[in-house]
Parts: C-alpha cells; sequence; structure tokens
C-alpha cells in the first residue's frame, strides 16, 4: 500500500520553544498509527497542525498525494481530516443527532427536517456500531458516549483522516475497549488514524506503526509495531532506560492519621469509613463514576458533608472548606485539570506558589524570589518542559500542565495527608516514574496518601492497600500481599460486586 | 511582526500608544499643556480615578459593581449632614466611611454568600442607594456649614490640590496591593478560575466581600472628596459613574472575563477618559458629541485588546 497521510520537514515554533523541528514521516492507508513522546514532545502541536488549527513555520502535509495548502480547521476539513481533541467538542444542551449535523442542518429554507436529522445519523450510528440513542441529550451521556459522538461526527463528515488526542485518558477500560473495537473497524474502511496516548498497552493493542518524538524531533519511526519493544519504546522516548516504572519499596507504616468515619455527602449517599497510617499509601480503584473522586472532594471539604467527621493525626478537622482542610494538613490535587486545576491567565510561577505562598508571605506580601526559587525547583524536579516559569499555564502542553499543578500541592507545607486523584493522567512514562519516586519519598517521611487511579496497574505497582469502590460504596479493602487483579476488578464490577461467592472478599460497604 | 507592531502590541502598548497621543495633544491643542490645565485635568479624573482602584480588583475577580456612583452620591451627603449635625468633620468623614463600607458589605454579602449575579445585585443596591440618597436629602442639594471642609478639596500638599494626592496614594496603595501582596494574586487567581482557586484554599467567598466592602469604603472617601468641591451633598452626583469607571478599567486592560488586570493600564485608562474630554473642552466641542467620542474611544480600546491577545497567540 502506498503511503497516505505525509509530513514533510515540518516546523513549528512558538516564543522560546522550538515545537516542532524538521519531523518527516508518512502513514499507509488504512493504518491506525501511533505517535508517541515526553510531555511537550509536540505530539498536540503535530495534530493541530494537521488539523489547520495552527499553521507550520515550514514543511508540508500531503493527503493521498496532495500538497495540502488548509489554512484553517475548516480547509482541513474539507480535505477531510478530523481531530478529536482532548476537550471534547458537543454542545451539552443540544441531542447527538443535533450535535452531529451542526454546521449544516438537513432542510429547506431554515426549516430542519427533523425525520432526515434522526434517521441519517441512526445509519450512520448503526454502521459504525455504536449504540447511543440520537435523540439522547449529549449533557446526559457519559464521557465514554460522548467521545463515541465524536467520532460519528468524523464518520458522518466522511474525514479519511482521524486523529485522536489522548482519547482514552478519561474513559473507563471498558469504555476503551469499546472505542478500541471502533477505531478497528474504522482502519478496516481503509481510513487513516493517529492516535496519541501515553499508554504502551493501547500502542500495542492498536497501531499498527508508531512514532516517537523528543523535543520536537523525530527521534523514531516505526513502520512495523510488531518489531519493537516496550523497552525500546520508553528509552526512544525520554533518552534513557527505564527497567521498572513503578519501584516499589515497601516502608514502615505507623501510627493512624487520616481517620475518616461515616463520610457522606450529596453525590456520595452511602457513608463511608477508612483510615490512613503514617508512611501508607492507599489507593482507590474502581470504575468511573464509582464515586472516588466525590470521596476526595468531601474529605477535602470541597462539597459540605451531610454526615461524618474527618481527623488528621487525632484532631477533628473542622468546618469543611479546603482552607480548612489545608491549614490541618489535608491536600487534594484534583482530577480535572482543566476545570478545578489550573488558573488561566496566570504564569507557571503563580500557579504553583498560589496556596504555599502564605508560608513565607509575611503580612500577605509577597517575596518574588522566594516564588521564583519554589517555581524552579519544581520545574526542576517535575521536569517541566518550558522555556521559562513566566509562562503562561495555557501555553504547556497538558501533561505539563498536571505537572504544575502536582508541583502546586508538593510545594505545600507541613502536609499531612495527600490525596491525589489520577496522578498520572497524561504524564508520561518517564516522568510518571519520577512521581511515583516523589509519592515514595513523602510517604516515607510520615505522610500518608491517598492515590485515586482507574489504571488498576498503576494502583497495584505503587501502593500498599488498595480499596475498590463500585456504585458509591467500598466494595473491597485489599492488602498489598492479597493483590490480585481479578479479584480487584471483580470487586470493581457492580454486577458482580454483591456475589459473595467471591473467594476471600472482605465486604465492608455498610 | 515589525517591530513597531511588536512595541504597540506588547505587554506596555498602551502606555505607549498613551505617551504618543499625549505626545500629540500637548503640540497640537493650545493650553493643554499649562500647569492649570494639567491640573484641572487630574481634579476632573479624581473621583474616577479613585474608584477605579476598587472596581479593577472586582473585574479582576469576574464580578461587577454597578452601585458605585450611587454610593458616591450618598457617602458624600451623609457626610455633609453628619457634619452639618454634629458639627464635627470628623465625625462627618466617618459617617460616611461607614456607610460606603456598609453598601460595599451587603453587596458582597449578598453575591458571595447567597450567590446572586453581582450584575443583579449591584443593580439593585445602585437604586436603593440612590433612593436612600434622595429620601434623606428630600431631593435637594444640602449645603455644607463649616467652611473647613471645602478646605478637603481646596487645600494643597505641595502644592498640588489634595484630591489629586489623594488619588495618587490609591494608585499606589492599590497597585502594591495588586502586584505584591497575597490578596492581590488571589484576586487575579479567582478571576482566572474560580474553582481551581477554591481547591487550592483561597477563601473566595471572603475574598470577594472583601472586594466589595473595600469598593463601598473607596467610593466613600471619592464622595467626601466631591461633595468638598461641589461644596455641598448632592443627591443626583456621579449618576453614570459606574459606567466610566468601568470604561477606565476596560480602557487600561482589565479584562471583564477576569483574571488579567494591571494599574498602570488603569492609570492609563483614567487619564486617556480625563483627557479625551479635557481636550473636547479646550476645543469647544459640543457636549453631545462627547459621548459618541467616548465611546469610539472605548470600543478602540477594546479591539486593540483583542488584536493584543491574538499577537500574543493565547489559547482560548
Ligand atoms: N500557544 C503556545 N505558546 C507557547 N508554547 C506552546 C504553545 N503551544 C504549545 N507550546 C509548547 O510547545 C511544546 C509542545 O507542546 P505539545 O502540546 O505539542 O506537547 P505534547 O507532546 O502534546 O505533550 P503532552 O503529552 O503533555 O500533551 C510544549 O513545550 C509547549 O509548551
Ligand atoms: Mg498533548
Amino acid at each position: 500500500m502506498q503511503d497516505f497521510l505525509e509530513f514533510k520537514a515540518i516546523s513549528k515554533g512558538y516564543p522560546g520553544v522550538q515545537a516542532l523541528a524538521d519531523v518527516s514521516f508518512s502513514v499507509k492507508k488504512g493504518a491506525v498509527h501511533g505517535l508517541m513522546g515526553e510531555n511537550g514532545a509536540g505530539k498536540s502541536t503535530l495534530i493541530r497542525v494537521l488539523s489547520g488549527d495552527q499553521s507550520a513555520d515550514t514543511g508540508e502535509i500531503r493527503i493521498d498525494g496532495q500538497l495540502q495548502h488548509y489554512r484553517s480547521v475548516r480547509d482541513a476539513f474539507d480535505a477531510g481530516v478530523i481531530v478529536i481533541h482532548q476537550e471534547l467538542q458537543l454542545v451539552p444542551e443540544l441531542t447527538v443527532a443535533e450535535n452531529l449535523w451542526l454546521g449544516r442542518f438537513p432542510g429547506k429554507a431554515g426549516v430542519i427536517d427533523r425525520s432526515r436529522l434522526v434517521g441519517v445519523v441512526k445509519e450512520k450510528l448503526a454502521e459504525i456500531g455504536i449504540d447511543i440513542d440520537p435523540t439522547a441529550k449529549v449533557a446526559s451521556l457519559s464521557i465514554g458516549e460522548r467521545q463515541m459522538v465524536e467520532i460519528a461526527k468524523a464518520v458522518m463528515a466522511d474525514a479519511r483522516v482521524i486523529a485522536l488526542d489522548e482519547p482514552t485518558s478519561s474513559l473507563s477500560s471498558r469504555e476503551s475497549e469499546i472505542l478500541f473495537t471502533l477505531i478497528d473497524r474504522l482502519r478496516a474502511q481503509g481510513k487513516v488514524i493517529l492516535y496519541v496516548s501515553h499508554r504502551l498497552d493501547e500502542i500495542f493493542r492498536l497501531c499498527d506503526s508508531l512514532t516517537v518524538l523528543r523535543d520536537g524531533k523525530l527521534a523514531a519511526h516505526h513502520p512495523e509495531i510488531a518489531q519493537i519493544t516496550r523497552e525500546q519504546i520508553i528509552a526512544e522516548m525520554v533518552g534513557r532506560e527505564i527497567s521498572n516504572i513503578w519501584g516499589f519499596r515497601p516502608r514502615e507504616r505507623g501510627a493512624v492519621r487520616l481517620e475518616v468515619k461515616d463520610l457522606a455527602g450529596r453525590k456520595l449517599r452511602t457513608p463511608i469509613s477508612f483510615s490512613v497510617r503514617q508512611g501508607e499509601i492507599l489507593g482507590f480503584f474502581g470504575l468511573i463514576g464509582a464515586g472516588r473522586s466525590e470521596m476526595a472532594r468531601l474529605v477535602y471539604g470541597a462539597d459540605s458533608r451531610s454526615q461524618g467527621t474527618v481527623s488528621v493525626d487525632g484532631a477533628t478537622v473542622t468546618p469543611d472548606s479546603p482552607p480548612h482542610s489545608i491549614r490541618s494538613g489535608i491536600v487534594l490535587c484534583p482530577e480535572d485539570r482543566k476545570f478545578d486545576g489550573i488558573v488561566q491567565g496566570r504564569n507557571i510561577e503563580e500557579n504553583m506558589a498560589i496556596s504555599s505562598r502564605r508560608h513565607f508571605s509575611p503580612f500577605g506580601i509577597l517575596q518574588p524570589k522566594k516564588e521564583a526559587e519554589l517555581a524552579d525547583r519544581f520545574i526542576a524536579k517535575l521536569r517541566v518542559r518550558t522555556p521559562s516559569r513566566k509562562q503562561e499555564i495555557v501555553n504547556l502542553s497538558g501533561g505539563n500542565q498536571q505537572k504544575v499543578i502536582l508541583g502546586r500541592w508538593l510545594s505545600e507545607q507541613g502536609v499531612k495527608v495527600l490525596i491525589i486523584d489520577e496522578p498520572t493522567r497524561g504524564i508520561d512514562v518517564g516522568a510518571k516514574s519520577e512521581i511515583y519516586e516523589i509519592l515514595y519519598e513523602l510517604a516515607g517521611q510520615g505522610m500518608a496518601i491517598v492515590v485515586i487511579s482507574s489504571e488498576l496497574p498503576e494502583v497495584m505497582g505503587i501502593t500498599d492497600r488498595i480499596m475498590v469502590m463500585c456504585q458509591g460504596r467500598v466494595a473491597a479493602d485489599i492488602e498489598r500481599a492479597d493483590f490480585d487483579e481479578r479479584r480487584i476488578l471483580a470487586a470493581a464490577l457492580p454486577d458482580v460486586a454483591n456475589a459473595s461467592e467471591l473467594p476471600n472478599q472482605q465486604v465492608q460497604s455498610r | 511582526m515589525t517591530s513597531l507592531k511588536k512595541l504597540l502590541l506588547g505587554e506596555q502598548g498602551l502606555v505607549v500608544i498613551f505617551a504618543i497621543a499625549f505626545a500629540i495633544v500637548a503640540l497640537t491643542v493650545p493650553n493643554f499643556l499649562t500647569e492649570r490645565n494639567m491640573l484641572g485635568l487630574l481634579q476632573s479624573v479624581v473621583t474616577i480615578g479613585i474608584v477605579a482602584c476598587t472596581m479593577m480588583f472586582c473585574l479582576a475577580s469576574r464580578d461587577f459593581d454597578l452601585s458605585v456612583g450611587s454610593t458616591v452620591a450618598f457617602s458624600g451627603m451623609v457626610a455633609v449632614m453628619a457634619s452639618n449635625a454634629s458639627g464635627s468633620i470628623i465625625i462627618g468623614l466617618l459617617a460616611a466611611l461607614l456607610c460606603g463600607g456598609a453598601v460595599g458589605l451587603v453587596n458582597g454579602v449578598v453575591i458571595a454568600r447567597f450567590r446572586i449575579n453581582a450584575l443583579i445585585t449591584t443593580l439593585a443596591t445602585m437604586q436603593i442607594v440612590r433612593g436612600l440618597a434622595l429620601i434623606a436629602s428630600d431631593g435637594r442639594a444640602v449645603g455644607i456649614n463649616d467652611p473647613g471642609f471645602y478646605q478637603l478639596a481646596l487645600s494643597k500638599f505641595l502644592g498640588i490640590p489634595t484630591p489629586i494626592c489623594v488619588m495618587a496614594v490609591f494608585f499606589i496603595i492599590f497597585g502594591f496591593v495588586l502586584n505584591r501582596t497575597v490578596f492581590g494574586k488571589n484576586t487575579l487567581a479567582i478571576g482566572g478560575n474560580p474553582e481551581a482557586s477554591r481547591l487550592a484554599g483561597v477563601n473566595v467567598s471572603n475574598m470577594r466581600i472583601w472586594i466589595f466592602a473595600l469598593q463601598g469604603l473607596v467610593c466613600a472617601v471619592a464622595g467626601v472628596l466631591l461633595a468638598s468641591r461641589i461644596t455641598s451633598g448632592q443627591p443626583n452626583a456621579a449618576t453614570g459613574l459606574e459606567l466610566s469607571v468601568i470604561s477606565a478599567c476596560v480602557l487600561g486592560g482589565v479584562s471583564l472575563a477576569g483574571g488579567r488586570a494591571a494599574m498602570t493600564g488603569v492609570i492609563v485608562g483614567v487619564l486617556i477618559m480625563g483627557i479625551a474630554e479635557n481636550v473636547m473642552n479646550l476645543l469647544n466641542i459640543q457636549a453631545f458629541y462627547q459621548y459618541v467620542v467616548r465611546g469610539l474611544i472605548l470600543l478602540l480600546a477594546v479591539l486593540l485588546d483583542n488584536l493584543r491577545s491574538a499577537a500574543a497567540g493565547r489559547r482560548t
């Protein structure tokens, strides 16, 4: 088969950053092509150039041998290129069908042809095997379903090239599997698919070929994915070998640090109780929607409690508000970076120092030197890829934004309990293992750490104990010695959660 | 980008444009660059300038305050009436500050605690407070009894009228607060992303209450100075002030979407408003045209700001 999509010597610079430098590679028709690289390597930028959202400084793109001259997203769309960004672009208040037709509604003289509106969509959805009601409002769909709708949009538009930027980062494993089947089907139809991900499993599951970017340059191009190993890819991405990304080390566990008793709130009705010891890393695993983030927000006081108490080192934390929690030593690194994490319009330094600056700002007067020092320290420690600490946070790549938010909490002083919701979402392998190292170090100093993650290998790899949640309840509480993938998964699945015949199941829900 | 474009659309673009405009006006308009006219110009922007200091905080935290004009009139009124009644200017001043602060506090509490939209809340208090001023004075101007009161506006400090000095001091204080204190940074953070700020431990609702209360206090100061200058408490004083103040802030690059503000920008914005009016007066342009010109300037400034963010390549 001939090369269908070709990138030739693409370069793109931003002030202070060469996001892409002389990148050339090509993809065959009917192939799923993986795109990997560290945070800030230039993957999203490449996709933005492909989608006409940003124009390259130099270089050219060819589709089916034809040189593309498009200057806008609309031009790229007409050329058959559709990009599904990580932040989905659907209108929540419209129905699925309306979203799919948006911009070119069927009908005459401005009057919409209702039956075509729904009918065509129904057909198309069935054709690619998506089981979603076209008349449902997008707001009522899960994130996974919305992703499907985005893909359906691409199919409706008869896209020839579909690019997906970290599509699974907020999907459950089940939803991801459905997405993969869908991608397989699109491949069979001869589409070219560009797939960006930090997850090696997915890359091996899906891709036919792979390109690795490093610092905006092409680090490796593999026309056949079968011929390479995981270790090789990691080495190409980070420029060094990482033998064991988890690097787990057992620690001494001390007295109880965090004690949560009968905690419940509006979004988590069944009261939940648990405790975490000094030096312990407790994992919370569950499917998306199992109530883990709600639990975390209640403990932190981000949402108000209807009952229950939270205490740190025996002292009850009242009232339930983030400032009080922080003063008592509880911090939460939230899941949704865009809405709950970054402060838009502010630079890296300010985003990092927002909470911890009160420790070194006498009478509320800032100490710019100290803030700069702090920012530089954590930029180095977390390897945030940026030209300077003064860079606006929205100009960072997704993973690097996540690192800055992590830095915000790692720089806070007097933390006794660290709750991290999806700590490594969108973060590259190299940085992941560094973040784990930091967690071990903090736990070693006596901090109690709660890690919420939807990635089973991660929770199993780095925690001392796992609490599995399912439909707003704790379904199991398992010590590291008894970690067993099947058992954990079984507890997380709603249909089998209450099956008491599962071996050794310590059902804790009350 | 050419270097000229870079200069105009850069961080300090507004200041550069202001400097150029100022030079042109100084050279072409007769009597503009005289000491007398300069002081008159500054005098004329004192009220806007002082109130703009806290309006900047309000806008930067994604809020809005329409009640400033009424609060200025009301607290000026209170100052005059209280000092007439008690025979003490100090008591008059304190009463004004108390009333102004109270209006701000009420705004803040309603907006932050009861989560009522700021636009609606201050639209309501704007009318309520104006009503109070009219009721208290029975709709008439109240003359000042104690000539000492005039001295607030008439006295000079180092040869410069006191109100101008007060405005300058406010510029310095609030510039410092915005850039160099936790309060200022938290204000900007709230404007940038309120939920993220809350989760980062910023006490968002207290901050908002403080910002509105401060706004009320500052309006009271402006009200007292205004009353002293016009030698009476006028229930209809400072109508439409809120729009001028917000225009000045926006001219100065304060984002209505919150999260972006700079004291230098606001100062320039205030001065541009003052100069435009002053020049039109010097050139004897009919007052009716002045509205049109003011509106045009505002539109231009917003367009410029748009160009600037596009040039900076901000992702939305
Ligand atoms: N608008 C911009 N202004 C300045 N720098 C930018 C801008 N957009 C991207 N960059 C920089 O370009 C580089 C590449 O970013 P890009 O988003 O392509 O990374 P990525 O490979 O997608 O990373 P991630 O895995 O974290 O999503 C980064 O260093 C980023 O900071
Ligand atoms: Mg990216």
